[in-house]
């Protein structure tokens, strides 16, 4: 088993207080925090080796290259890739969606159909949207079940997936819910009708040994942030022949073969999709949260995961007026976890929460229409990490008992 | 400032049991503003009757905060004449934008002081405007003349 008291070591930032508390950051599914080797190579790479890549053939140039396209290389080897040139880099994984939803959407026109569900992330939602919006195409989507499970017998009798499908985009794991879906059965499904399958990977790849061949995505998006790495970097992985049918989605420096005045020619993936100087250090520090997620073991990381979502299920399912939002047991379930209090609004919850040092995310988390659909407005979610400890899950637990009764005691709800 | 100086007992109360609150007729003007990074929403409509407001009544949902400075405006503003009560909202906001550092005139702003300790978390700011930006808004476009506030931005 994983030590998360031996790793918390390698996180300063965790020996903090907040408002005279030992800081127990539970938004890791919002960002996770940083170790200490990650900067350390961020830093090194600004002080020893900086340069730009490719165009610059110096030797700085030369190391920064061998830098950058090595971490690629790590990354591809992260998720199984067949080859690091399937690894695009981007902003972040919305940016890694927008790619997918334009380029797509290049190919899209009025009677061909898109398929996503009611529970996306925003950014796996509005670029799909734009995507129609352009092209006449039409926006579908799988509904959830009671139990926060996507709803895969009423998308079978509707015929959600048929022959007029062209792309199914579907997150890997729920930021909200937690629920981790079926990617398999529905890329299956979506290939036998000679759709793209479109995988949001951004709660998925941080917490789960990532195999793209047996998830059975042609795209897969995540971003470095959520998995130890930098802001400012994220990923599209592509199948090959796919990435190579598609068009170019930003123009500029790195992305061409031959320009003229009159057009021009474009390079082949990656690079055909990575316009302009590309986050250089960032991808420097993605290989080393590699290096150290790999150190740790993913497997060990999920089975901690599990674990500490075990015990803030049960922790929080115990307590008087809370309400837990997805599934309630640890099966085909990712870490987060969100829930409402009833008499206390999520904003209120993560301000009294905040009090006592301990790190929440509250709102509907970029997931308007699944609160819609949950009919709640919005929530409080809390999300662990290989850090986080079952004496935080107490934590959190005791701090909620205390702001529903901190509110409650005062507002005359308690019975 | 501790967590519970920000949610004073005048903030819990009107949360409990908020003023003026449900939709009603007549109205001038109906406005839908939303929080868009937590999704407080509120529905607010208004009434004026020659240079008086003569009702405000809202739908809404969403944080103590945000709901109580609601409520509190409604207090405030119904049956006052349209321009003191837009000089209450600069006094408001000049309170909420002043990082705890603003007196306020408890005269004026009566049970809005209690807002007073919210102005040092400037995350929840926005909250406590919500209500209150609804109703400016309102107010404009059920055709009234507004006065212009100093801190105004072109």
């Amino acid at each position: 088993m994983l030590n998360p008291a031996a790793i918390r070591g390698d996180f300063p930032i965790l020996d903090r207080e907040v408002n005279g508390h030992p800081l127990v950051y539970l938004d890791s599914a919002n960002t996770s925090q940083k170790p200490r080797e990650v900067v350390e190579a961020m830093e090194a790479h600004y002080l020893r080796h900086n340069a730009n890549v490719a165009r610059a053939m110096h030797t700085l140039g030369a190391e920064a290259t061998e830098a950058f396209e090595g971490a690629r290389v790590k990354i591809g080897d992260f998720i199984q890739a067949r080859s690091s040139d399937e690894v695009i880099f981007t902003k972040n994984a919305s940016e890694a969606l927008n790619l997918a939803a334009y380029t797509l959407g290049r190919r899209l026109g009025p009677g061909d159909e898109v398929v996503i569900s009611v529970m996306e992330h925003h950014s796996n939602l509005v670029p799909w949207q734009l995507a129609c919006e352009a092209s006449g195409a039409t926006l579908r989507w799988f509904d959830i079940t009671e139990d926060g499970r996507l709803d895969l017998e009423s998308a079978q009798r509707d015929g959600l997936i048929n022959e007029r499908t062209k792309v199914v985009s579907l997150a890997w794991v729920s930021n909200v819910l937690g629920t981790i879906n079926p990617i398999r059965t529905v890329a299956d499904w979506a290939h036998s009708v000679g759709a793209v399958m479109v995988v949001d990977g951004s709660q998925g790849v941080p917490q789960r040994d990532t195999d793209v061949n047996a998830l059975g995505a042609d795209l897969l998006a995540f971003t470095a942030h959520k998995l130890c790495g930098p802001t400012g970097i994220g990923v599209l992985w592509g199948r090959y022949e796919l990435l190579a049918e598609l068009p170019p989605f930003l123009g500029g420096g790195e992305m061409i073969e031959v320009v003229r005045m009159e057009n021009s020619t474009y390079a082949p993936p990656p690079h055909r999709f990575e316009a302009g100087t590309p986050p250089i250090a960032q991808a420097v520090g993605m290989g080393a949260a590699i290096d150290y997620l790999n150190r740790i073991g993913m497997e060990e990381i999920a089975a901690h995961e599990s674990d500490i979502t075990a015990r803030i299920l049960s922790g929080l399912g115990a307590l008087p007026g809370v309400h837990i939002l997805g599934p309630c047991e640890v099966v085909d379930r990712g870490g987060a976890v969100s829930f409402t209090v009833d008499g206390v609004h999520p904003h209120d919850l993560m301000q009294l929460l905040d009090s006592r040092g301990v790190a929440v995310r509250g709102g509907h988390h970029c997931a308007a229409p699944l609160h819609r659909r949950l009919r709640v407005q919005s929530s409080s979610r809390a999300s662990g990490y290989l850090y986080t400890t079952p004496e935080e899950v107490n934590a959190l637990v005791e701090a909620v008992a205390w702001s529903y009764d901190f509110f409650n005691s005062r507002t005359g709800r308690k019975s | 400032m501790s967590v519970e100086q920000m949610y004073q007992d005048i903030i819990i109360d009107h949360y409990r049991e908020k003023h003026h609150s449900g939709l009603r007729t007549p109205f001038g003007a109906e406005v839908h503003h939303v929080n868009p990074s937590c999704g407080d929403e509120v529905t607010l409509r208004v009434a004026v009757d020659g240079d008086t407001i003569s009702d405000v009544s809202y739908d809404a949902e969403g944080c103590a905060i945000s709901q109580a400075a609601t409520s509190v405006m409604c207090d405030l503003v119904i049956g006052r004449d349209v321009a003191d009560s837009m000089a209450l909202f600069a006094e408001f906001r000049e309170m909420m934008e002043g990082q705890g550092e603003v007196v306020p005139d408890e005269d004026r702003l009566e049970d809005a002081i209690a807002f007073a300790g919210v102005a040092q978390f400037p995350a929840r700011v926005k909250c406590a405007m919500l209500g209150w930006s609804a109703l400016r808004d309102a107010l404009v476009r059920s055709g009234v003349e507004l006065p212009r506030l100093p801190d105004d931005k072109e």
